[in-house]
């Protein structure tokens, strides 16, 4: 099974962000930037797919100035054969944007399957692994907690409010991994010298037209700060007398 | 003026409450043009159609298939962008929930316009649309400029409350783009929870539970106080859920559910900031906690430090009564 993964290098988020002196952008200074989240269970999710299977090949893609190389990198220590670089000096907001470009690239691959993360960390949209497998014209399962492949068809599993749906699609076909279905791997020392010699693709990227774009990042609103109406149960009856008077919710 | 076409979400043959506020938030930005809305499922669904009239819908479009009763990605892919380029709308509005974040890209994509995903709110700057998102794990928020038209967007459930509208609406019958049954993608199986139960997006009130509950068994707790309010749904943190305790659909925060209900009570939970990107826009807050410094002190509006298995039960007994007094 040949298997594409488009990977988004971000920021952590587990930081204070700061605007940029633009408006338009955060301060990167200090940031620490590492793959999306859900971009690395689906590049274990492929790993572990081809490494079941005894064959078959896993190439990472991802668009954005030189510095993706490093998340490019990181992916090939964790096993992953080869790298595409689509080179651009941003990524855009706009989803679409970015999605003419995987498609051009994913176009004559020929990928059994073309895997992306539910959402990049940083943007939460979701939107550019749908649109390039519409571009492509392939089928799309959106957001699998669960993936498996028997026959040239495949079947997920997909959590939606209050239960689940279980989906069967034919082959070949892209799909968007959410939390649940592998645990990325840590590089070993062994694959980390490894990927230094492995293939890195540099092309330029065909975006399309931008057209979302952003006009203002704002700190959200503060909440009210927060206020401690007292400790243990004896506090309860108040609890319930504002949420009756004060807020009410009851 | 511009006439808005609105995806009216159903499961189970039943509109769901996000369609109502995809049309409250379509009549605010229609400024005289005429909201529409499509709905689509197994044949019957057209006697729902009257509900989305109540909200506003001047035409309800009813599309009607044995296999659309499971959502039919494909299918109604083909069938809402092929309205959406006939009917000349000047928007197309889907909520952020599975169906709609699945299915608006799909759209956006066959009309070959960018989309705004999960916004907060929505707004027409002449050709433009602008549009609040949240970014970097909500701690930032974004105003997003949509230059193409249709603009489809996306409104995240809850963001915008539903409010009636007088008037009837006609109800026409479309049929499907195709043919629904050999749609490449299948649900082949719908995995029902507790039907009892009120799902996230759709509760007024949620109860959730985090690490300092301790166990899994220890949820009954979360549980008795939701079934207290009566009108409560059950969350969870990502430490849970990651255990175990409860499943991962449960699961509020960056990477999972984003609520934003009248009441949030916080049982247990410290406040990483994940948890807080998935509910810091509900209403009320209320947290317990037995850590005086727990991060989540600081944007609950109403904190009682104490221990979790002793306020808890006393709280439930008091909404209890509450409750009956009415």
């Amino acid at each position: 099974m040949k298997i594409a993964v488009c990977i988004k290098r971000v920021p952590e988020m587990d930081v204070k962000f700061r605007i940029a002196p633009s408006g338009v952008a955060v301060d990167e200074t200090g940031l620490k930037f590492d793959m999306s989240d859900f971009d690395g269970y689906a590049v274990e999710f492929a790993l572990q797919t081809t490494e079941r299977l005894g064959t078959g090949e896993v190439v990472v893609i991802s668009l954005g100035p030189d510095v993706v190389q490093e998340t490019l990198r990181k992916a090939l220590s964790m096993g992953v054969a080869r790298a595409v670089h689509l080179k651009a000096d941003s990524v855009p907001a706009d989803g679409f944007a970015i999605a003419q470009a995987l498609a051009a690239e994913l176009k004559e691959g020929g990928y059994d399957l073309i895997l992306f993360g539910k959402h990049a960390a940083d943007t939460a949209s979701g939107t550019v692994g749908l649109m390039a497998a519409e571009l492509l014209g392939i089928p799309m399962v959106q957001a699998c907690t669960k993936l498996s492949f028997a026959d040239g068809k495949g079947t997920a599993r997909r959590e939606v409010e209050g239960g689940a749906e279980i989906v069967a699609f034919a082959l070949p076909a892209a799909a968007s991994i959410d939390e649940g279905i592998a645990r990325p791997r840590y590089p070993s020392l062994k694959g980390i010298m490894a990927a230094k010699k492995k293939p890195m693709d540099v092309k330029p990227a065909q975006l399309g037209a931008a057209r979302l774009t952003i006009m203002k990042l704002a700190l959200p609103p503060e909440r009210q700060a927060g206020r401690i109406i007292g400790e243990g149960a004896a506090t309860v009856p108040e609890l319930v007398r504002l949420l009756r008077d004060e807020a009410k919710v009851l | 003026m511009a006439n808005i076409l609105v995806f009216a979400e159903s499961r189970g043959g039943s509109v769901r409450k996000v369609a109502f506020e995809l049309l409250t938030a379509a009549r605010s930005v229609a400024a005289g043009g005429e909201v529409h809305a499509i709905l689509a499922g197994a044949p019957g669904i057209a006697a729902q159609a009257s509900s989305l009239s109540k909200f506003g819908a001047v035409a309800v479009l009813v599309t009607e298939h044995p296999s659309l009763s499971a959502y039919n990605a494909e299918s109604l892919a083909a069938l809402v962008s092929d309205r959406a380029k006939s009917g000349g709308y000047r928007a197309v509005l889907f909520s952020a929930s599975a169906q709609g974040k699945d299915l608006a890209p799909r759209v956006a994509a066959r009309l070959g316009v960018p989309m705004a995903a999960d916004s907060l709110s929505v707004a027409f700057d002449g050709d433009a649309t602008v549009v609040t998102h949240y970014v970097y794990a909500g701690k930032i928020i974004a105003t997003l400029r949509l230059a193409a038209i249709p603009a489809v967007v996306a409104l995240r459930p809850g963001a915008i409350a539903a409010v009636e509208s007088s008037g009837a609406g006609r109800i026409e019958s479309i049929p499907p783009v195709g043919d629904p049954s050999t749609s490449r993608v299948q649900v082949t199986e719908s995995i029902r929870g507790d039907s009892r139960k009120l799902d996230l997006s759709d509760a007024p009130v949620i109860v959730s539970g985090g690490r300092g509950l301790k166990a899994a068994e220890h949820f009954k707790l979360v549980e008795d106080l939701a079934a207290a309010f009566g009108n409560a749904a059950v969350g969870a943190t990502r430490a849970v859920t990651d255990e175990g305790w409860r499943p991962h659909s449960d699961q509020i925060g960056q990477t999972g559910r984003q609520v934003s209900p009248d009441l949030y009570v916080a049982v247990g939970i410290s406040g990483a900031i994940q948890h807080l990107a998935g509910m810091r826009t509900s209403r009320t807050i209320v947290a317990i906690n037995k850590d005086k410094d727990a991060p989540i002190f600081k944007i609950a509006d109403y904190g009682i430090v104490g221990d979790v298995f002793e306020v808890v039960p006393a709280l439930t007994a008091a909404i209890k009564e509450a409750k009956a007094k009415g």
